[in-house]
């Protein structure tokens, strides 16, 4: 597979750059440059790629028009689809999606005394958690502090975060890496102990942690075998998707319809309180964009939470992660983690030229690679018809000691070793890629929405991270909010008196629909993409 | 990617798809809707594990179906799935010793050497060597020796005794994550700080702040050099 002789004179003249590079500092961009690249090509500017939604109670929103459809979509179920006196489950805390907000929410819940069940829809761990590979940002060093870590927060989300929640996030920070250490998840760290910690885009101190670049299946295949270690208390439920959450008729969220997703039957969960914790929406694909999520990312929970009342807040901001795989074909979108630019690999053109400082936060770092390939035409083309820009992970064994790069990004190494490229030797091409949903379900610190009996936790609420999350706060927001709520929502379910289960608020959104003239809407959640004979 | 057609054989059943697809997207290429056998797409969950033989070769090869790139007159069957045995333990009652280990898995000493999971794992771990060091009680070498562990489970199909490698490996690495591992001392002290509310006073004022404010603090802040 290997790289095209085109391609070959490109990566030439980034090899006759390189010495003279790795003692040339970029210059940070300025605040109000900053503002003006964003404004011109960051994908979220796009005004044609959003509307406003026109039903629920968040009305008006303005988000991605293809969120839009499939939130002003119908139900899979009518009121007197099923009988609800017939409950499968009967549990204290119904979790639904196991990543790794939705695990530790099982956990905690067990923890204080009830029983939880997790509904999954395909295995258990098949999730965002499992894929993220950089590292997991805690202010645990003496030139750190919380405080230092909530200004990094709130700049990096543009100042419009939600202040309860980024201080709840920045001071648990130290207490779940405690958590998980002593779960038995190893992350990297320097023979007397210290943990090892470095820069990840918008920080301003050293306080990424990792677990080699594995940092994410790391935290998710431990939190998983934990889960497993309490077969009498956590019921694990896999190919079994929410479509409706059910609600009594005291107006309280009282569990979820799951399908079974093989035989297409109908499972009642009755549950006294309930955590959404299905992630983002990355397989949406917004404006066409490839994404670096798993399978199942389709938005699920938002649509869920919303036909029975929970806010949305920042659905408008998406995160598009400024290194996507853009060659060879088959790994397009997948993602090449921060973590190289952190190590020292810098961003590059056709010309082997740096054109911006590798660590700015996200959205500006991907604006200025589209600036580079769209208006400055300085992007390598792909035989595919793709451009991108060079990420000279060379460097990285250059700076730090021949063999960095293997010990450092094994996954990485791997992933282009398949395609026959030696990231060690040659840089990898990458381009923006759709990455991360900034927004969600509004939250309160204690993981409680505005709606009884539900509670959310991870990639599915909004309010931490403002207009754009850093790197490394997302593993971090789904163990302290998933640890929240599950302990939140497992103290509320022994208070709880549920009504009658009903599903009439499903009925209700449908005369809604109907009423705005909305005509033959999606069916959703819509659960899983379809990718049959596309190429993706 | 070029145009050229080739055939594959999923499950004995021919499909004409184009040259230079990975398997999953052959597969969806050729009709199929998965539900099981795809998770993360980028190999990191091991949902895919897929088994093929090309021709020429009487030989059975592995491969993720979301990394393995088909090739022509392929023949293939995904295993999304395995029954392997994970012991009944929790982590808080056991040793990182030798001991705990085979207790809790006493096949460890069933393994007979013969190499077949290194051959079978498609992130290139050397499974048998990783055994070799569970036996020998050596609960960090395992830990760091499978640390890329996918748990896709193809070493354990292969298996002639009949082991379940990648559970063994997961609780050797929790055992030296939890026991083994050196302390953070600068963890545990910043634990105990916030604990004693040593920052409440800080984050307050900081949550106090007006956005312009906020903004010069963050556009003034310094930043620890490499
Ligand atoms: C490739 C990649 C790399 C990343 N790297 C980093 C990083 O280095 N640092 C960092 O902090 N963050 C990173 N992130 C972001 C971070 O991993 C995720 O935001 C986070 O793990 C989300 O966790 P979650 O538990 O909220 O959702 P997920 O982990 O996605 O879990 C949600 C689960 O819910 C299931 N589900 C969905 N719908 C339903 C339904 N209807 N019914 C039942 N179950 C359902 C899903 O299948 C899934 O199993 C990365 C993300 C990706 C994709
Ligand atoms: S395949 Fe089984 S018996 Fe053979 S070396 Fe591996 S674990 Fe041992
Ligand atoms: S050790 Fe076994 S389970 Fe783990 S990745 Fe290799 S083959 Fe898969
Ligand atoms: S789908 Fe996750 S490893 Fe292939």
């Amino acid at each position: 597979m290997s790289y095209t002789p085109q391609m070959h004179q490109s990566l030439r003249k980034v090899e006759s750059t390189r010495q003279a590079r790795l003692h040339e500092a970029f210059p940070m961009m300025e605040p109000w440059d900053k503002r003006t690249i964003l404004e011109k090509y960051h994908p979220d500017y796009k005004a044609e790629s959003m509307r406003e939604i026109r039903v629920g109670v968040s009305r008006g929103q303005r988000m991605p028009l293809e969120l839009a459809d499939v939130i002003e979509g119908a139900s899979h179920l009518t009121s007197d689809t099923l009988d609800l006196a017939q409950v499968d489950y009967d549990t204290d805390v119904l979790v639904i999606g196991g990543g790794g907000a939705g695990s530790s929410a099982a956990l905690l819940a067990r923890e204080n005394g009830a029983e939880a069940i997790i509904a999954n829809k395909l295995r258990h761990g098949d999730a965002n958690t499992i894929m993220a590979q950089g590292g997991i940002q805690a202010a645990d060093k003496p030139g750190d502090s919380p405080a230092i870590h909530y200004l990094d927060v709130m700049g990096g989300g543009h100042f419009a975060n939600h202040p309860d929640l980024v201080e709840v996030l920045v001071k648990d920070a130290p207490l779940v890496i405690t958590w998980l250490e002593d779960l038995g998840c190893m992350f990297d760290k320097e023979p007397d102990g210290t943990l090892k910690t470095i820069h990840g885009g918008g920080t301003s101190r050293k306080r990424m942690h990792s677990a080699r670049d594995y940092t994410g299946a790391e935290i998710m295949r431990t939190l998983r075998d934990e889960v497993r270690s309490y077969p009498h208390e956590i019921t694990v439920l896999e190919f079994a998707p929410a479509i409706e959450l059910i609600m009594d008729n005291k107006g309280q969220v009282a569990g979820a319809v799951l399908l079974n997703i093989e035989t297409g039957e109908h499972l009642v969960v009755r549950a006294n309180c309930t955590v959404l914790a299905t992630g983002g929406g990355g397989r949406l694909h917004y404006q066409g964009f490839a994404t670096t999520n798993h399978y199942g990312a389709t938005g699920d929970g938002l649509v869920l939470a919303y036909r029975v009342g929970a806010d949305l807040a920042f659905t408008d901001t998406m995160q598009y992660h400024p290194t996507g795989a853009a060659y060879p074909e088959q790994i397009v979108g997948l993602l090449v983690t921060e973590k190289a630019r952190g190590l020292g690999a810098q961003v590059c053109n056709i010309d082997g030229d740096q054109f911006v400082y590798p660590r700015e936060t996200r959205d500006v770092e991907a604006s200025a690679i589209i600036r580079e390939c769209v208006e400055r035409g300085k992007g390598v083309a792909t035989p595919s018809g793709r451009v991108g820009v060079w990420l000279d992970s060379p460097m990285i064994d250059i700076i730090h000691g021949s063999g960095t790069i293997a010990k450092a990004l094994p996954a990485m190494v791997r992933q282009f070793g398949r395609f026959d490229i030696d990231i060690a030797k040659d840089p990898m091409l990458v381009y923006p890629t759709l990455h991360y949903q900034n927004g969600g379900i509004s939250l309160r610190p204690d993981g409680s929405t505005g709606v009884p009996g539900l509670f959310a936790a991870g990639e599915i609420s909004g309010g931490v991270h403002g207009r754009n999350r850093l790197m490394g706060n997302s593993l971090l927001e789904i163990t302290v909010f998933g640890r929240r709520a599950g302990e939140a929502a497992a103290l509320q379910s022994q208070e709880v008196q549920l009504g009658k289960l009903t599903l009439t608020h499903v009925d209700r959104w449908r005369q809604e629909l109907d009423e705005v003239g909305i005509e033959n809407p999606v069916n959703s959640p819509i659960l899983l993409p379809d990718y049959r004979r596309e190429l993706r | 990617m070029t145009e050229d057609l080739v055939s594959i054989f999923i499950m004995g059943k021919r499909h004409v798809v184009p040259s230079g697809l990975t398997i999953m997207s052959a597969m969806e290429h050729a009709g199929y809707r998965l539900i099981r056998g795809a998770g993360c797409r980028g190999g990191f969950c091991g949902a895919c594990a897929t088994v093929y033989r090309v021709p020429g070769d009487y030989r059975l090869q592995i491969g993720l179906a979301c990394q393995t790139v088909i090739q022509p007159e392929m023949h293939l069957a995904q295993i999304p799935f395995y029954p392997g045995h994970r012991a009944d333990y929790s982590l808080d009652d056991l040793q990182p010793t030798f001991e705990a280990v085979v207790t809790t898995y006493p096949e460890l000493l069933r393994c007979l050497s013969c190499g077949t999971c290194t051959k079978a794992c498609p992130q290139d771990i050397d499974v048998k060597q990783y055994m070799a060091e569970a036996m020998r009680g050596d609960i960090a070498a395992v830990a760091d020796r499978s640390f890329d562990c996918i748990m896709c489970g193809l070493c354990v199909s292969r298996c002639p005794a009949e082991e379940v490698q990648s559970n063994i490996a997961i609780l050797c690495r929790r055992l030296y994550g939890k026991y083994l591992a050196p302390g953070a001392e600068h963890l545990a002290k910043r634990v105990l700080e916030i604990e004693e509310g040593m920052f409440d006073d800080d984050l307050a004022s900081m949550k106090s702040l007006g956005e312009e404010e906020l903004r010069r603090m963050y556009d003034e802040r310094d930043i620890e050099p490499e």
